[in-house]
C-alpha cells in the first residue's frame, strides 16, 4: 500500500496546515512518510504544491511526479486545472470552490478559464467540489478553509475519526480549536 | 522516539545531540530554519549575523576558543563566507565546526543555480551531503566527529529537497561537552605566509587521509541488489533513482562528497554491467570517476540543469512518459506578488510614473520586477544595487544620475549595501539610494536583523540607525519618506534625483504581514462611482480585479492602505477617513 496526495493552492491559503494534519494522521497510523514542501518565492500569492507521500513500506522520493498522484487537493479551481496533470487516470481532485484571480489575469494579459469544474469531470477526472470558503464562514471564520477540506478528503482516505481529531488537536492553537473542529464537521458532511 | 522533521530542523537538532554551542548565520532559503530550529534550543546561543562572512567567522571564532560551532547559509551566501572559508581551511579548529550549505536546484527562490560542492573541492574540506531528514541528523553529529579527528571544518551540503522535506527521525540526547582548553599557537591560528605554507602542507596530507576514510566510512553505502545495472549517487538523487530501481539495480550512495573514494567507487563499477552516474548540477562525480579510470554514463544522459525527479531518470532510462489528464485551455500562470497592503507597492508604483533606471537587490522588493510595477533593471547579488548603480552613472554621467536609483532593503543593506553606499560617498558619486525599511527580513519570513531592535531568540537589543549610519559615511542628504504616501514618496525622489549630490532616501513602514502591524478595515468600491477605468489595477495588488466593467475589492485581502483610493479621480473608493 503506497499513497501520493498533493495539496496545491494559493500562498497565503493555508495549505502547510493542512499538510502538517495529514503528516500527524499517517504518523498515528504507523506509515512510513515523506512531506515535501517548498518555501520563498511561492509564499507571496504564488501557485503551492506540497507532497504528502506514506507506505507500509519505505518511501524513497519525496515528490510526486505527472500520473502518480492518488488524490489532488486543491484551495483553488484554477490551481486544480493546473496540476491535473499529476492526478493517476484513477485518481480523484476534491477542490474548493473558489476562484482567486492570478496577477496576469488582474492586469488582463491573461484569461481566468470559465467553468473549471465542468471541464475537468469532461475529461474524465473525478472531481469532488466543496464549498470550502462558505462552509469556513459558517463555523466562524474564513480562514477554516484549509481544516474544511480536510474534513472533505477525509471522507476519500480511510483513517479512523479518532486520528484526525487528534491531528486537529495537535496542529491547532487552542483558542481555534472549537472553530476549527466545526469547520471539520462541515466538511466530512460533503460526501 | 520519531518525529517527522524536515531536513533542516532535523540538521538543528543533530546540532543539539551533537553537543554544539554557538550558531551564526545569515538567512537564505532553503537554509533558514536550521537555525530558527537551533534557536529554540536553550543550550544553543543563536544569532543572525549581518552577513555570512561575519557568520563564519563568528562559527572560526567559538571553534578555537573550544566550543563546538556552526554556520548556515544558501548556495550564495557560501560566495560571501568563502574568503574565511578558504583560510580556515588551513588553520583548523579546535572544537569542531560545521558549516550548512543549502544548495537550490531549479532555482525555487534564488538568482543562480550553482554547485557548492565546487567550494568543498577548491577549499579542500570535507563535504557530507545527507539524503533524507535522518541522514541530516545523523551526518551532522558524524561531521563534528569528522571535524575534530581531522583538525577541519566540515561542510554539510543541503538542497531545497533535502532542506524543505519532512521525514522520519529517531531523536536522541544531547551529548554535554565541556569547554575545549584554547591554547594560543601562531603557527596554526595565524596565517601569515610562513606559517601558511607549513599548514597548506598539512591540508594536502588530511586530503590524504580523508581519502582513506572515505574508502571504509559507513556515510558511504553500497546496496547489492541486481548487478545488471549500477547506480552512483548522492543527496535526493538516490532517492529518485531508488524509486525508478527498486531492487533491479545496485547503489552506490555517497553520504560523503569530498573527497570521493578511489577503490570504493573502482570496485563497485567492476561488480556491475551498466554504471550510471546520477548527479543533480554539475559533473562532480563523474570527473572524478573518470580520473580513477572509471566510465559511466552521467552529464551524456542527464541534464546539467534544474532539479532532477523520479521521472526524469526513469525518462532518460527508459524513454517512458506517463499519459496524463491535460485541461482544454491554457491555464494563466500565477507568479508570486507583493502582498496587499506591501509598503513597497506606493515605492515602486512611483518609481515606475517617473520612468527611472532602477537598480535592484535581493528580497521581496525584486517582485517590483514584475508587471504591472515593472520597475526594476538589474538584480546581480546581495548588495549590488548601490555599488552596480555607482558603476553605471560613473559610465554614463550625471545625466545618468539624475534619472536612476537604487532600491535595497534593511536586512540587505546591512549585509552588503553599506560598502557600496561608502564606495559612493568617498568617491563624489551623485547617486540616489532608496532603503526600503518594512523592519524585517521579510523574503526568507521575517528575521530579525540589526534594524530592527531584536535578536534572533526574540530579546531587545541595539538597534542600527539608518540615518545616522548613512550620515556617518559621508551622505549629507539623509530623508524619510513614507511609501504608503505617493505624493510625498514622489517629491521626495524627484529632489534627490534633481540635486548633484549623493543622496539616500529611507522608505520606511513595517511588512503588512508583521503581527504588529495594525491593519484598517478593508475597502469597498462604490460601484456607482467606478467608471471601470483601471487606474486601480496599474498598483499590481492582489486585492483589486476588474469584473463587469467594475472594480471590486477581495475583502479577504485587502488591510486599507489606500493607495487604490488615492489613485481612484472619480473617488469610488472611499477610505475610513472619507466615510467619517
Amino acid at each position: 500500500m503506497n499513497k501520493s496526495i498533493m495539496i496545491v493552492g494559493v500562498g497565503g491559503q493555508g495549505s502547510l496546515l493542512a499538510s502538517k494534519m495529514l503528516g500527524h494522521v499517517v504518523m498515528q497510523a504507523g506509515y512510513d512518510v515523506k512531506v515535501s514542501e517548498v518555501h520563498g518565492m511561492s509564499q507571496r500569492g504564488g501557485s503551492v504544491v506540497t507532497y504528502v507521500k506514506y507506505s507500509d513500506e519505505k518511501v524513497w522520493s519525496p515528490v510526486i511526479n505527472e500520473g502518480e498522484a492518488d488524490i489532488i487537493i486543491s484551495f483553488e479551481l484554477l490551481e486544480a486545472a493546473r496540476w491535473v496533470g499529476f492526478l493517476k487516470k484513477d485518481g480523484a481532485v476534491v477542490v474548493n470552490n473558489q476562484e482567486i484571480a492570478p496577477m496576469p489575469v488582474i492586469t488582463g494579459a491573461a484569461v481566468y478559464p470559465e467553468n473549471i469544474g465542468e471541464k475537468l469531470s469532461q475529461i474524465g477526472v473525478n472531481l469532488k467540489l466543496v464549498d470550502a470558503l462558505k462552509l469556513a464562514e459558517e463555523a466562524g471564520s474564513a480562514k477554516a478553509t484549509n481544516v474544511v477540506l480536510m474534513g472533505a478528503v477525509a471522507n476519500v482516505l480511510d483513517f479512523p475519526e479518532e486520528m484526525w481529531q487528534k491531528a486537529i488537536d495537535e496542529c491547532v492553537p487552542p483558542k481555534f480549536l472549537e472553530l476549527n473542529r466545526k469547520a471539520f464537521a462541515l466538511g466530512r458532511q460533503c460526501r | 522516539m520519531k518525529e517527522l522533521l524536515l531536513g533542516n530542523e532535523a540538521v538543528a537538532r543533530g546540532l543539539y545531540e551533537a553537543g554544539c554551542g554557538i550558531v551564526s548565520s545569515y538567512p537564505g532559503t532553503p537554509s533558514t530554519e536550521i537555525t530558527e530550529a537551533a534557536a529554540k534550543y536553550p543550550e544553543i546561543y543563536a544569532e543572525w549575523a549581518p552577513n555570512e562572512k561575519v557568520a563564519m567567522e563568528v562559527a572560526i571564532g567559538s571553534a578555537i576558543g573550544g566550543k563546538r560551532s556552526f554556520c548556515g547559509m544558501k548556495h550564495v551566501g557560501l560566495n560571501v563566507a568563502a574568503d574565511p572559508l578558504f583560510t580556515v581551511s588551513y588553520a583548523g579548529v579546535n572544537a569542531g565546526m560545521v558549516i550548512a550549505v543549502a544548495d537550490d536546484p531549479g532555482m525555487h527562490s534564488s538568482q543562480n543555480e550553482q554547485d557548492s560542492r565546487h567550494y568543498a573541492i577548491a577549499a579542500k574540506v570535507p563535504m557530507l551531503e545527507p539524503a533524507d531528514s535522518a541522514d541530516a541528523l545523523a551526518y551532522t553529529k558524524a561531521a563534528y566527529e569528522i571535524s575534530e579527528q581531522f583538525d577541519t571544518p566540515v561542510i554539510l551540503r543541503m538542497s531545497t529537497r533535502i532542506s524543505h522535506s519532512q521525514s522520519l527521525v529517531e531523536t536522541g540526547d544531547r551529548q554535554e561537552l565541556p569547554l575545549k582548553e584554547y591554547k594560543k599557537d601562531p603557527a596554526k591560528y595565524v596565517m601569515m605566509p610562513a606559517f601558511a605554507k607549513a599548514k597548506h602542507v598539512v591540508v594536502e596530507e588530511r586530503t590524504a587521509k580523508l581519502r582513506e576514510f572515505a574508502e571504509t566510512t559507513p556515510l558511504n553505502q553500497v546496496f547489492w541488489n541486481d548487478t545488471k545495472i549500477g547506480v552512483i549517487a548522492a543527496g535526493s538523487t538516490y532517492q529518485y533513482a531508488r524509486e525508478v530501481l527498486g531492487d533491479s539495480a545496485s547503489y552506490l550512495k555517497l553520504g560523503m562528497v569530498n573527497p570521493l573514494p578511489v577503490k570504493l567507487i573502482q570496485d563497485f563499477a567492476a561488480k556491475v554491467d551498466a554504471l550510471y552516474i546520477i548527479e543533480e548540477l554539475d559533473d562532480i562525480i563523474e570527473t572524478h570517476c573518470r580520473k580513477i579510470g572509471v566510465n559511466g554514463i552521467g552529464k551524456e544522459l542527464f541534464p546539467w540543469i534544474g532539479e532532477f525527479s523520479q521521472k526524469l531518470i526513469a525518462e532518460k532510462l527508459f524513454g517512458e512518459k506517463e499519459n496524463t489528464f491535460t485541461f482544454p485551455e491554457s491555464i494563466p500562470g500565477r507568479p508570486p506578488v507583493l502582498c496587499a497592503g506591501c509598503p513597497h507597492r506606493g515605492l515602486f508604483f512611483v518609481l515606475n510614473q517617473l520612468k527611472v533606471m532602477v537598480s535592484g537587490d535581493i528580497g521581496c522588493y525584486t517582485l517590483g520586477a514584475s508587471a504591472p510595477l515593472s520597475a526594476m533593471d538589474t538584480t546581480i547579488c546581495m548588495g549590488a544595487s548601490i555599488s552596480g548603480l555607482h558603476g553605471f552613472n560613473t559610465a554614463r554621467g550625471k545625466e545618468s544620475a539624475a534619472r536612476s536609483v537604487a532600491v535595497i532593503g534593511d536586512s540587505t543593506f546591512i549585509h552588503s549595501g553599506i560598502t557600496g553606499l561608502i564606495d559612493i560617498a568617498y568617491n563624489q558619486g551623485i547617486s540616489t539610494v532608496i532603503i526600503l525599511d518594512n523592519s524585517i527580513t521579510g523574503m526568507t519570513g521575517h528575521q530579525q536583523n540589526p534594524t530592527t531592535g531584536y535578536t534572533l531568540k526574540g530579546d531587545p537589543t541595539a538597534k542600527v540607525s539608518l540615518e545616522k549610519l548613512c550620515a556617518a559615511v559621508g551622505i549629507n542628504r539623509v530623508r524619510v519618506v513614507d511609501p504608503y504616501d505617493l505624493a510625498q514618496t514622489r517629491q521626495a525622489i524627484e529632489e534627490e534625483l534633481a540635486v548633484e549630490e549623493p543622496s539616500v532616501v529611507i522608505s520606511r513602514r513595517p511588512c503588512a504581514l508583521l503581527k504588529y502591524v495594525k491593519h484598517k478595515a478593508p475597502l469597498k468600491i462604490d460601484t456607482e462611482k467606478c467608471r471601470g477605468c483601471k487606474a486601480c489595477l496599474q498598483l499590481g495588488c492582489p486585492a483589486i480585479s476588474v469584473a463587469n466593467g467594475k472594480a471590486a475589492i477581495d475583502d479577504t485581502l485587502c488591510v486599507g492602505c489606500g493607495l487604490c483610493a488615492d489613485l481612484c479621480r472619480f473617488h469610488a473608493i472611499p477610505t475610513e477617513e472619507e466615510k467619517a
